[in-house]
C-alpha cells in the first residue's frame, strides 16, 4: 500500500522535481505569488484603484511612511498616493491573467495545428511547418510591435498579439511529439480497433504530448508575462485603466530621476521574481519530464 | 554549390514578398489607413481627399501592385510627422543601432564565452552552478527595467556614465560613428550592457553545452593520450568546435539584438531607428513603419542567408544533396 503510492507518478515526480533545491524554492515562491495576486483585496492594505481610498496627500511617500487612513507604506506611495505594494498585488492579478490567457489559448491553438500537421503529413506538414519556421525566425517583440502597430491598443489586442507570437512554439513541439508517438504500439491498437482518426488524435495521443507541452507553457508564460511588461512600458500595451506591472514601472518612471525609486523598482523587482521563479521551475520540469533523462 | 545558392537566395526572396504582403495587408486591411491619416475631427471632404491622394479609393489589388513597385525602388512614401521619405529617415538612424548591436554582442562574448567555458569544463563546481543559475536570472531579467536601474545606478546615483544620447561621433569611411570617440564610448557603455544582457545568458548556456559536449568526444581523449597539457586542448581543440554553434546562433541573433535595441533605445534615447520605429508607432506614422518592418525584414532575411551559406562552407560535415563527399 505504501510502497505503492510512493511509486505513484504524482509521487515519482514531486521526488524527482525535488531533487533541485533551488527549483522547489522557486515553485514555492511561484506559489506565493500566485496567491498573493489571488487574494490580494484581502491582504492590501487598500484598494489601489478606489478613489474614495485613496488620498492624493500621500503622494510620494518612501517605504516606511505612515498613511493618512493609518496603515504603513511599506513600499512607499505613487504619485497619486496609491500603495505601491497594493498596486502590486493587484498589478500581479493582470500580468498573471494576461500571461496565462494568453499561454492557454496560444497552446490550445498551437497543440490544435501541430497535431494536424503531424498526422496530415505530406504538403500540409510542409506548409505549417514553414509557417511555423517563418514566425520563429522574427523575434517575438517585433511581431508583438507590428501586431500592436496595426491593431491599436487594448486589452484584446495586447492578447491577440501574444497569442500570434507563441502559438508556433507549441505547434513544434506538439509536432514533434505527436510524430514519435503516431510510431507507437498503442496508437496503432487504438487504430485497429476501429477508432476514428479524430479520436485517435485527439484523446489518445493528445494527452501523451503533455509533458513537452507543459514545459513550453511555463516558459513561454514566463516571455509573454515579460513581454506585454515590455509592451505596456513603451505605451504599446495594456491600457491605463488596466495597471499591469508594466505600467506600474513605467508611471514610475518619471520619478526616477528625482532619486523616487521605490515607485518603479518594487513593481519591477515583483515582476523579476515572477519570471524568475516560472523560469526556474520550468527549467527543473524540462529535466524531469524528459523521457531522454530518465533513468 | 551553386544550386543549393541559387535556391537558398530564391527561399530567401520568397521570404520577403510574403513578409511584403502580410505588412501590406495588415496595415491596410486589418488597420484602418484612413483612420491613421486623418485627424478624427476631419470633415467628409478632407477624408475624401485623403483618400484620393492617397489611391486608397483604388482597388486593393491596384493598391497592392502600386506597393510592390514602391518596394523596389525603397520607396515607402513620406512621413507624415517628418515629411521626409521614410526609408531615408530611417537609414540615417541606421548607423547608430548598429553601433549599439555591435557593442552588444561583442560584450556577450568577452563576458559569456569565458563564463560558460568555466561552466562547461567544470559541471560540478559550486561555481559553474551558480553561473548557470545566474544565466537563468538574466534571461529572466525584464531589459526595460535593467535599463532603468542601470541609469538610476550608474548616471544618477554615481554620475559615472551619461544616461541618454549618443555622445560624440566622427566619421569613419562615410559613417558618422561614436566607437571612436571617448565621449561616444561612454555614452555606448549603458545601453550596450543593457541590450547584451539576454545574450550573455545564452553564450554562457551555449558555450557550456557545446564544451561538454566536445570534451566527451574521443579526439579529446586521443589528445590527452598524447599527453597535450589540458590548457592546449581546451584551446586549441575545444575552442574551436564551440565556435562554431556560437558563430551561427550569435549571427542569427544579431538580427534579434536590432529588434530589442527598440526597447533600450527608447529608454536611453538613443537616436537609433528602433527609438524613431516607437515615436512612428505612437503617432501612427504609417509610412515609417511599414519602412522599418520591411528593412527589418531584408536584414534578417539577409543574416539567415549568410549564416546558411557561411555554415555550409565552413562546416565540413555539412554536406549538400547531390554533391559528392
Amino acid at each position: 500500500m505504501i510502497a505503492k503510492s510512493l511509486n505513484s507518478p504524482l509521487a515519482l515526480f514531486l521526488r524527482r522535481f525535488s531533487d533541485n533545491n533551488v527549483a522547489v524554492f522557486a515553485a514555492l515562491g511561484l506559489i506565493v505569488i500566485i496567491a498573493l495576486a489571488i487574494f490580494a483585496p484581502w491582504i492590501t492594505p487598500q484598494n489601489p484603484y478606489d478613489l474614495a481610498q485613496v488620498d492624493i496627500l500621500d503622494a510620494r511617500l518612501p517605504p516606511g511612511e505612515e498613511a493618512f487612513a493609518g496603515f504603513t507604506f511599506i513600499l512607499g506611495s505613487d504619485g497619486a498616493g496609491r500603495d505601491v505594494f497594493s498596486a502590486i498585488l493587484y498589478g500581479l492579478r493582470i500580468s498573471l491573467s494576461v500571461g496565462v490567457a494568453s499561454g492557454l489559448i496560444a497552446m490550445a491553438i498551437g497543440t490544435f495545428i501541430g497535431l494536424i500537421a503531424a498526422f496530415a503529413g505530406g504538403r500540409t506538414d510542409a506548409i505549417i511547418m514553414r509557417i511555423v519556421d517563418l514566425q520563429l525566425s522574427f523575434p517575438a517583440i517585433l511581431v508583438a510591435l507590428m501586431l500592436v502597430a496595426v491593431l491599436g491598443k487594448g486589452v484584446d489586442k495586447v492578447l491577440i498579439a501574444l497569442v500570434v507570437v507563441q502559438w508556433a512554439y507549441y505547434a513544434r513541439t506538439v509536432r514533434g511529439t505527436a510524430l514519435s508517438e503516431r510510431k507507437k504500439e498503442y496508437v496503432e491498437a487504438a487504430q485497429n480497433l476501429g477508432l476514428s482518426a479524430k479520436r485517435v488524435l485527439f484523446f489518445h495521443v493528445a494527452p501523451n504530448c503533455l509533458s513537452p507541452l507543459i514545459v513550453v507553457a511555463t516558459i513561454q508564460t514566463a516571455h509573454a508575462i515579460a513581454l506585454e511588461a515590455t509592451l505596456s512600458f513603451l505605451g504599446l500595451g495594456l491600457p491605463q485603466t488596466e495597471p499591469s506591472l508594466g505600467i506600474l514601472i513605467a508611471n514610475g518612471y518619471e520619478y526616477m530621476v528625482s532619486g523616487k525609486y521605490w515607485i518603479s523598482v518594487f513593481p519591477g523587482l515583483a515582476l523579476l521574481c515572477t519570471v524568475f521563479c516560472i523560469n526556474l521551475t520550468g527549467d527543473q520540469l524540462r529535466d524531469v519530464l524528459n523521457p531522454r533523462l530518465s533513468k | 554549390m551553386l544550386a543549393f545558392f541559387i535556391r537558398r537566395v530564391g527561399q530567401s526572396l520568397f521570404v520577403i514578398i510574403t513578409m511584403a504582403t502580410l505588412v501590406f495587408f495588415g496595415v491596410n486591411v486589418v488597420g484602418d489607413p484612413v483612420a491613421m491619416l486623418v485627424a478624427p475631427d476631419a470633415d467628409q471632404a478632407e477624408i475624401e481627399r485623403v483618400i484620393r491622394d492617397f489611391g486608397l479609393d483604388k482597388p486593393i489589388i491596384q493598391q497592392f501592385g502600386l506597393f510592390l513597385k514602391g518596394l523596389t525602388r525603397g520607396d515607402f512614401g513620406n512621413s507624415f510627422i517628418f515629411g521626409e521619405p521614410a526609408i531615408e529617415l530611417i537609414l540615417d538612424r541606421l548607423p547608430a543601432t548598429l553601433e549599439l548591436a555591435i557593442g552588444a554582442l561583442l560584450l556577450s562574448i568577452v563576458i559569456g564565452l569565458p563564463l560558460g567555458l568555466v561552466a562547461g569544463l567544470f559541471p560540478d563546481h559550486w561555481g559553474s552552478k551558480t553561473i548557470m543559475a545566474l544565466s537563468i536570472f538574466g534571461f529572466s531579467l525584464p531589459t526595460f527595467w535593467v535599463g532603468i536601474l542601470l541609469i538610476m545606478t550608474f548616471s544618477v546615483s554615481l554620475g559615472w556614465l551619461p544616461s541618454t544620447g549618443r555622445g560624440d561621433t566622427v566619421s569613419v569611411l562615410g559613417l558618422e560613428t561614436s566607437l571612436f570617440t571617448l565621449d561616444g564610448l561612454t555614452h555606448l557603455a549603458l545601453p550596450a550592457l543593457n541590450l547584451a544582457l539576454l545574450k550573455i545568458s545564452l553564450v554562457i548556456r551555449l558555450t557550456r553545452a557545446s564544451v561538454r559536449e566536445t570534451m566527451q568526444q574521443d579526439y579529446i581523449k586521443f589528445a590527452r593520450a598524447k599527453g597535450l597539457s589540458e590548457f592546449r586542448i581546451v584551446r586549441v581543440h575545444v575552442l574551436k568546435l564551440v565556435l562554431i554553434p556560437i558563430v551561427t546562433v550569435l549571427g542569427l541573433e544579431f538580427g534579434n539584438l536590432i529588434a530589442f535595441s527598440v526597447v533600450t533605445e527608447s529608454i536611453f534615447a538613443w537616436p537609433g531607428m528602433g527609438k524613431l520605429l516607437i515615436e512612428a508607432v505612437l503617432q501612427l506614422d504609417r509610412p515609417i513603419i511599414v519602412a522599418y518592418l520591411m528593412l527589418i525584414v531584408v536584414v534578417f532575411v539577409t543574416i539567415n542567408l549568410i549564416v546558411d551559406l557561411t555554415y555550409t562552407a565552413l562546416d565540413p560535415r555539412v554536406r549538400l544533396g547531390g554533391e559528392k563527399a
